[in-house]
Formats: C-alpha cells, structure tokens, sequence
C-alpha cells in the first residue's frame, strides 16, 4: 500500500506540470524555440526587479520531488537477506556512488556522496524531463547557476580552510601581475559549469526544433497532395527526431549529468591546501588530516 | 525619426545580428578539430592497448565534453543575439523614437 503511495509520489508532480504545461501553453503555429513558460509574474513586463515563477523553477520542484519518491520507494522495506530486487537497486546506486567518490576525492571526503548523488540525480532527471513534453530546467541559464553557485560556495570553503591570509597571497603567486588573471580565474569555474551545462541542454533542444520544423515544411510541400487528414499530419516527422532525441536528450543529458558531479568533486578536492590548513591545525594543536589515497 | 526610418533601421539591426551571430559560431571551428585530435588519440591508444578500453573511452567523453565547452560559449552568444538582442534593440529605438 505504501508502494503505490511512493510511485504516485514519483508520478503526479511529472502528471501536475504537464497539465499546468498544457493549460498555460499558448496556441501557435510554426517554430517555437521560447524559454521557459511564465506561470506567474508580479509585472507584466519582466525586468530585473520583476518576481516571477517560470516553468523551469516548477519543473525543478517537482522533478525534487519524484526524486525524494524514487529514493524513498528504493529504500523501502529493506532488509538484512536483500531479497527483493528494489533493495539491490538501492545498494547498487548507494556502493557505486561511494566508489566514485573515493576514486575522485579521497578518503576525506567520503561523506560526500550523497551530495553528489544528489547533484547528479537531479541534474541527469532534469534533463531527462523533456522527453515527456516538459521544458528542462537545466536548459534554463538560472538552475544551472544556481548549482554551479552553491559549488562555488563549497570550493571557496575549502579554499579558506588554509587561512583567509594565504589565500590573499595566494592570488599574487607566480608573480603579483596575474592577480587580475587569478581572480577571474576563480569566478571562471561557476560560470564556465554553468554555461556548459545549460548550453549543451539548450543547443539539443534547438537543433531538435529546428529540424522538427523543417521536417513539418517538407512533409507539407512534399505529401500535402494526400486526401483529407493525411495531408495535415506532418508524416515525415516520424523517426529522425526520435533518433536525434536519443542523442540530445539522452545521452547528452546523462553525460552532463556525469560531467557536472565530476567537476563538481574534482573542483572541491582540487581547492584544499593540505599543507596551510594541517600548518593550522598544527598551531591549535588539532590532529592533522591526511586525505588518504584516492 | 518618421515610420520609415524607423523600419530601415530596425532592419539594419537585424541584419547585423544575424551576421553577428554567424561570426559567433566561428567558434565550433576549435572544438571541432580539438574533439577530432582527442577521438583519433584515443583510437590510437586503444589500438595499442585494447584491454584499456573502457577506460580510455569513458575518459575520451569526458574530455571532449570538456573541450566542447568554447564551442558553446560561442553557440550561448549566438542564441543570445538572435533569440534575446532584437527584443532589447527594439526597446531601445521605440524609446528612442518617443
């Protein structure tokens, strides 16, 4: 009973945005390469001080959501004998994502997985979305930023980790003339994540619109002599987006995914200075750390 | 500025635009070739050690979605140029116009 309860968890936020989709979508004809839908905006006119909720901060909501059901029926009912294939599911995801997190970060950071796991998760069913008809929220520039922030927040806390005055100095190192170069250098990593991300969600839905719209163009110069209703029906439309999506959507998606979670934990075990923090440490007579092989 | 005026230079604008963002994507040149030298590396690798396959590739991937990266910077300004610039271009010369 509680099973059914959890699918419909994973089910209805999906069902829930499709019909918000459907009711707010406009009626229109030809190519339709927009951003996000706009659900609710306290100006008519979106500027920078405009509050508004689109469809990609929906989509993101409930795509946590069915995520939380997903894990939450995984993890149900678990047992010593794992019996049931859920339960080796669950162990599968839980042993492969704590190997990847060792293997990347090192032993320090082992408590780290869930973390990744979480980033990774929703970042690969957010891009996923889109095949049932949903805008991604990673093909929106804002959700993308906001993980590649809250990155960014973690790797400067480590980078503090060796002392604020070490730090300082180290934007002057080689030579005090990069420290311009440095300093951009920092602020490069969340940008360049995020951009990357949301440019190769975006540039998959573009290319797939463009060519699901000049195939409707060539299906009605082409077949549009046949009677009735099949002079309509774009025919040629199917199968080459289907395939092209497999690509796009897919493997693109999943790769991204991948891509960020990597990023995400080679930046972060890239950004502590072993040898300034264990010199702290050292000073307030705390044990040292040692980030055991990885 | 009288309606005419008003067409011609919006037309103008647009025309530079999409010129604009065909410069732009110049920029898929360097990804291009970076992606095909790390593809025939890694063939080259595999050649020479087929039991790394796995290994090889899944680090292949990574490095060419990396490596795609300038091109998309450059594939960002050019959806920014003809999606979102024509927008705020033509605020500006409404007001202008005002």
């Amino acid at each position: 009973m509680v099973d059914y309860g959890l699918i419909a968890m994973m089910l209805l936020p999906i069902l829930a945005c499709i019909v918000l989709k459907v009711l707010f979508t406009p009626a229109s004809e030809g190519v339709n390469i927009s951003g996000a839908l706009v659900y609710f905006a306290t100006d008519e006119n979106l500027t920078a001080t405009t509050f508004y909720i689109s469809e990609s901060q929906v989509n993101s909501i409930a795509v946590t959501i069915s995520i939380f059901g997903l894990c939450l029926y995984l993890t149900h009912g678990l047992t010593a004998k794992a019996v049931c294939k859920r339960q080796l599911a669950a162990e599968w995801i839980v042993e492969k994502c704590e190997k990847l997190v060792r293997d990347n970060m090192g032993g320090f950071f082992a408590g780290w997985a869930p973390f990744v796991a979480a980033i990774m998760a929703l970042s690969a069913f957010s891009s996923l979305i889109c095949l049932v008809g949903l805008f991604s929220p990673t093909g929106d520039v804002n959700i993308t930023f906001g993980w590649a922030i809250l990155v960014f927040f973690l790797i400067m806390h480590y980078k503090f980790r060796g002392g604020l005055w070490n730090y300082f100095i180290g934007l002057f190192k080689p030579i005090p003339f990069f420290a311009p170069m440095n300093l951009i250098g920092e602020v490069a990593t969340p940008v360049s994540m995020a951009f990357r991300h949301y440019g190769n969600i975006l540039s998959g839905a573009v290319i797939s619109a463009l060519v699901g719209s000049a195939l409707t163009g060539l299906s009605h110069s082409l077949l549009g002599w046949l009677p009735g209703i099949l002079g309509d029906m774009p025919l040629l439309r199917v199968g080459l987006p289907a395939v092209l999506s497999i690509y796009f959507d897919v493997f693109s998606g999943v790769m991204q995914a991948f891509i960020f979670a990597m990023l995400t934990m080679l930046n972060v075990a890239g950004a502590v200075p072993w040898d300034d923090w264990n010199a702290r440490r050292r000073k307030q007579n705390k044990p040292e750390i040692q980030n055991t092989a990885a | 500025m009288d309606n005419g005026m008003l067409q011609l230079a919006t037309g103008i604008m647009l025309g530079l635009l999409g010129l604009g963002a065909g410069c732009a994507m110049i920029a898929g040149i360097g990804p291009g070739i970076g992606e095909g030298n790390a593809v025939a590396k890694a063939c080259e690798a595999i050649g020479r050690q087929p039991e790394c396959k796995s290994d090889v590739t899944s680090t292949m991937i990574m490095g060419c979605a990396i490596a795609e990266t300038t091109g998309l910077y450059g594939l960002i300004v050019a959806i920014l140029l003809i999606f979102v610039a024509p927008g705020s271009f033509t605020d500006i010369l409404k007001n202008i116009t005002k």
